[in-house]
């Protein structure tokens, strides 16, 4: 009888080092990308230990989270999705109704904690246009993308509304991958293209005054340095005085003399540039870059279009939370509040983050058994 | 048109396991979207080295740039709090005033061992557990070179004591500071409140760039409810500093804008008066100018000391106030509780006459007992064998309860509610405080919405005289009583009633929002008036107007404090000041009324006894600024209104 429960634990301890519920790869990558994050941030917050402990404690629970969404076969997920968008939705109109929040309305108060719906959406927003596309015909066509553009709106334009650019953004961001991946024929791609090019002009008058300025700033930082241009220059500075190899670990003045606004959360990235130069930079570039491949790798192995959907477009989704906040920090794009995935202190974004993985752990999991290509 | 394409290349049967696709559209699927994978991965790696030029071009082709910028980067600005708007009454008297006080600042970078200094420390300026407490809270979210609070407010001999041991205590500094102060203390604490440390649940809605180097915050009355009027705008200085965050000179400034000086509605003398006249006893007052809706003054009785929560009540103080009888903290006159009683039979009369049930020479006998017709039950009169046969006059005066029961019966809840409604009884008159109460205008739908149960007449009969669910607040009986004064001119209630943007400034009146009228027909108002007046001179109140000049119209109420089916009414003593809530409402001069007041006492023998005099009093200490004003008056002969504070 021992004997039988020591050949069990074998077999499991064999299962799951021959064929483990987590991608290893990704897993190590992740991991090595939250360690750079707590170094960085112990830096970043003047060497304040509680809040690299209280962001350690964020990714504990974001990895408990992953790990779990890891043991859901996709095909509960897929069973699951409408309920889940609608809910989050619903949560999103409550938010709009009942919310409170520093002057933009974001945050949920449940008494014992306080969340934003909005990063539920980062996830169930592009499980939703994966549910819809894989019961259509692919490539997708006229009608199809006007659903999915149905799908998409909702959710965005209460975001937008709250106001919120930066999630809004991430969350039409990773429908719209999905509606990528799913085919889209090129042609079409470009109309709709320059049919939102063509939209700009007019999405600008919806904007808050706020919002304008954090543009027209990045246009002429020098125009208003004590403004919204001040994190523009303030966080160019510390990049630029960087260099190469960087002014070392704990070396930074632009943070340490408190130059640099939010420099634990969505400026974390110019502290990062200003202590490790283009080195460290591009070492971190190819470390998403890997994490991406490797997301995307996963997804074409997945077992259906579900699947391959969502693994995908949650990959994608990722590159632009770096892309948007690396072109904030280097001063491309304007100020948005997007966080640099694992690096920016803060809760939500963490676990939600994590959460997108366990989901994409759980697309590996249930891969097909021969490779891709 | 897709699906045709799709079909037109696959011929395939099989089938696969999503979605009931055929495996070769799947199949298809698939390749399409590794190309499509494929094809994002190409634009994120373009991306992703575009981002990677940048930088470069940042930190290789423009680092000498911007190393020359990072190292003459040493101007920092620093926030300056801007000094609170001050809080007058409606002379001028100071009720909320910014003295200079000193605090001891550590500066833990400077501090080699914090604990053996603390203690060190403590045997020089006494330093409490509330205060370490508090230092080591503040300290968290503090950087090591930034000073942190430990003790408020030294004394001149603490300070002393400090500055000749200063050179054992390196990093530890005496620095100045504004404080909130109330001078008149209790009397105004439950108007004026006060001002706390702001929180972290201030925080998370406070605006961070409106109170950066800010501390405080209003937390209760007029301090809470004009925060923004008060709080003022910071400005900033630029300072360049060395490399170890030491200020060097100031480069830049910019003064910041102090808050508004607020002039209340509240005469300090009649306040004052008001309070004393209390004696103690838990009980709240509220005069109220029914020409405009100023208050001239509100008191809660017990009050307590506001100075006290300026820098963090210690907790044996909190414990005290919790622990003082009659519940120091209750905002009584804003969202006290109290059954009106007889207080509401010049507006049930009234709504008889609007309503057209009763004429103003209308009788009824009164028997002792009042029966709805077919039960057997009687609504008693307080005297035994009833008052003979009165009219709306005597009913007042005499506080008939028959004729008010047969009134309410007559009109029916619905009716009786809507009127009632209009003089503002069930809501908050929307005064310029937070957090008032509502009180309870017994109607069907209340009844309905918070006992589920349906409307018996019987409750009709015992609403008439003001018993049963009515449940009203301090301040709305003294908004009716306005009403009332003002011949059904309702004016929101207020008190804030100038402000100064400078101090060289004159002081500009804040504009009143407009009044509605709610009662029509004129002729309705004399009886009502008349048997007020007849309270004070033969009725209930008889001899309150003794060596008063102005003719006073008045109505006692006398409430049980406990149903007499309740247990509680037979275990309690039997003295009838344990058993009576008691109030008086009153305005004058009755002819062109001037001031309406009310007082209520939540123990007392009769309203006739109790808050009467203390109505009398308030009246007494409001009268000399009155006979004043009305003597400028005829001098000028013009209608000026009264001198801007």
């Amino acid at each position: 009888m021992i004997d039988a429960a020591v050949a069990r634990l074998g077999r499991r301890l064999r299962g799951l080092v021959g064929r483990p519920r987590v991608d290893l790869p990704l897993l190590g990558a992740l991991l090595l990308l939250m360690g750079v994050g707590l170094v960085t941030l112990y830096s970043a917050s003047d060497l304040d230990r509680g809040l690299v402990l209280a962001q350690a404690l964020r990714f504990a629970l974001g990895l408990a989270c992953m790990f779990a969404l890891a043991r859901v076969p996709p095909l509960t997920l897929r069973n699951w999705t409408p309920a889940l968008y609608v809910a989050s939705v619903l949560l999103l109109v409550a938010v709009a109704l009942l919310g409170e929040g520093r002057g933009a309305h974001r945050w949920l108060d449940l008494g014992v904690l306080r969340f934003q719906p909005s990063e539920v959406l980062k996830l169930s927003m592009p499980m939703m246009v994966a549910w819809y596309l894989n019961g259509r015909p692919l490539p997708p066509g006229w009608t199809t993308l006007a659903v999915v553009g149905v799908l998409i709106a909702i959710p965005a334009g209460l975001i937008a509304e709250q106001p919120d650019l930066g999630t809004a953004l991430l969350v039409v961001a990773s429908g719209a991958f999905g509606v990528f991946l799913a085919g889209i024929a090129w042609w079409r791609i470009g109309l709709l293209a320059a049919a939102v090019a063509a939209a700009v002009p007019i999405g600008w008058q919806f904007l808050h005054d706020y919002q304008k300025d954090r543009v027209l700033t990045l246009l002429d930082p020098e125009a208003d340095p004590l403004g919204n241009g001040w994190h523009i220059i303030q966080s160019q500075i510390a990049v630029g005085s960087g260099g190469l190899w960087g002014k070392g670990w704990h070396r930074g003045t632009q943070s340490r003399l408190e130059f640099l606004p939010e420099h634990t959360t969505d400026f974390i990235f110019s502290v990062f540039a200003e202590e490790w130069g283009l080195v460290g930079v591009a070492l971190l570039l190819v470390l998403y870059a890997f994490i991406i491949a490797r997301c995307l790798w996963i997804a074409a192995s997945a077992r259906d279009t579900y699947a391959r959907l969502l693994a995908g477009a949650i990959s994608m989704a990722l590159f632009v939370y770096v892309v948007v906040n690396g072109g904030m920090i280097a001063g491309v794009l304007p100020v948005v509040g997007v966080p640099l995935p694992l690096m920016s202190y803060g809760g939500t974004s963490a676990v939600s983050i994590l959460a997108g993985f366990g989901v994409l752990m759980s697309i590996h999991a249930h891969r097909r058994r021969a490779a891709p290509w | 048109m897709a699906r045709r394409r799709l079909r037109g290349r696959g011929r395939a049967s099989a089938w696969s396991d999503s979605a009931g696709k055929p495996l070769k559209e799947a199949q298809l699927e698939a390749s399409l979207f590794r190309r499509r994978a494929l094809a994002g991965f190409g634009l994120i790696v373009l991306a992703l080295v575009a981002l990677g030029v940048r930088f470069a071009w940042l930190q290789i082709e423009r680092h000498d740039e911007f190393r020359a910028r990072s190292e003459a980067n040493r101007v920092l600005t620093r926030p300056l709090p801007p000094a609170r708007g001050l809080i007058y009454d409606r002379n001028g008297v100071l009720l909320a005033d910014n003295v200079a006080a000193f605090r001891l600042e550590v500066t833990p970078e400077q501090v080699a061992d914090m604990d053996a200094m603390l203690a060190a420390l403590a045997r020089v300026v006494p330093l409490g557990a509330d205060d370490l407490a508090r230092f080591r809270a503040l300290r968290k979210g503090k950087r090591a070179y930034q000073s942190v609070p430990l003790r408020m407010k030294l004394s001149e001999e603490e300070i002393a004591r400090f500055s000749v041991n200063r050179w054992a205590f390196p990093g530890v500094d005496v620095v100045p500071y504004l404080t909130r102060a109330y001078p008149l203390g209790a009397d105004f604490a439950h108007v004026v409140g006060y001002v706390g440390r702001i929180d972290s649940d201030d925080l998370a809605t406070l605006d961070k760039g409106e109170y950066a180097g800010t501390t405080h915050i209003g937390k209760t009355g007029i301090e809470r409810y004009y925060e923004a009027r008060l709080h003022g705008t910071p400005g900033y200085e630029q300072v360049e500093v060395n490399a170890d965050h030491r200020p060097l000179r100031v480069l830049d400034r910019v003064a910041p804008q102090p808050g508004e000086n607020l002039y209340l509605s509240i005469d300090a003398d009649i306040q004052a008066a008001a309070q004393a006249a209390f004696a103690g006893r838990a009980g709240a007052a509220v005069a109220i100018d029914p020409r405009n809706g100023e208050v001239l003054a509100m008191v809660s009785v017990p009050s307590f000391d506001p100075n006290l929560f300026v820098n963090g009540i210690s907790h044996a103080d909190y414990a005290a106030l919790l622990a003082a009888p009659h519940h120091p903290l209750m905002q009584r006159a804003l969202r006290g509780s109290y059954i009106p009683g007889s207080t509401m039979k010049p507006f049930v009369g009234l709504a008889g006459l609007e309503t057209g049930v009763r004429k103003p020479g209308d009788t009824i006998l009164s028997v002792g007992e009042f029966h709805i017709p077919g039960q057997s039950r009687g609504y008693r009169d307080d005297a035994r064998g009833g008052h003979g046969r009165v009219d709306l006059v005597q009913a007042i005066s005499q506080s008939v309860n028959t004729y008010f029961y047969s009134v309410a019966f007559d009109m029916g809840i619905d009716r009786f509610a809507e009127v009632m409604a209009r003089f503002g009884f069930g809501r908050p008159t929307g005064i310029d405080l937070v957090g008032e109460g509502s009180g309870v205008l017994p109607s069907r739908e209340w009844k309905r919405a918070h006992l589920h149960q349906p409307w018996y007449p019987g409750e009709t009969v015992i609403a008439g005289i003001g018993q049963g669910y009515w449940v009203v607040t301090p301040l709305q009986l003294a908004n009716a009583t306005a009403m009332l004064a003002g011949r059904g001119v309702r004016h929101t209630p207020r008190l804030l009633r100038a402000v100064q943007r400078g101090l060289g400034d004159r002081p500009t009146p804040v504009p009143a929002p407009a009044p509605e009228r709610v009662v029509h027909r004129e002729g309705d108002w004399q009886a009502v008036e008349q048997g007020m007046v007849e309270v004070i001179r033969s009725g209930t109140a008889r001899g309150l107007d003794k060596g008063f000049p102005y003719t006073l119209a008045g109505k006692t109420g006398t409430a049980e404090r406990y149903s007499r089916t309740d247990e509680t009414w037979t275990s309690i003593s039997t003295s009838a000041i344990e058993r009576h809530q008691v109030l008086f409402e009153a305005f004058t001069p009755a002819e062109d009324p001037r001031i309406a007041v009310i007082a209520v006492l939540e123990a007392g023998r009769s309203g006739g006894r109790d808050a009467a005099p203390i109505v009398r009093a308030i009246l007494d200490a409001w009268l000399p600024g009155d006979l004043e004003r009305q003597a400028a008056l005829q001098a000028t002969g013009a209608a000026v209104a009264e001198p801007a504070p």
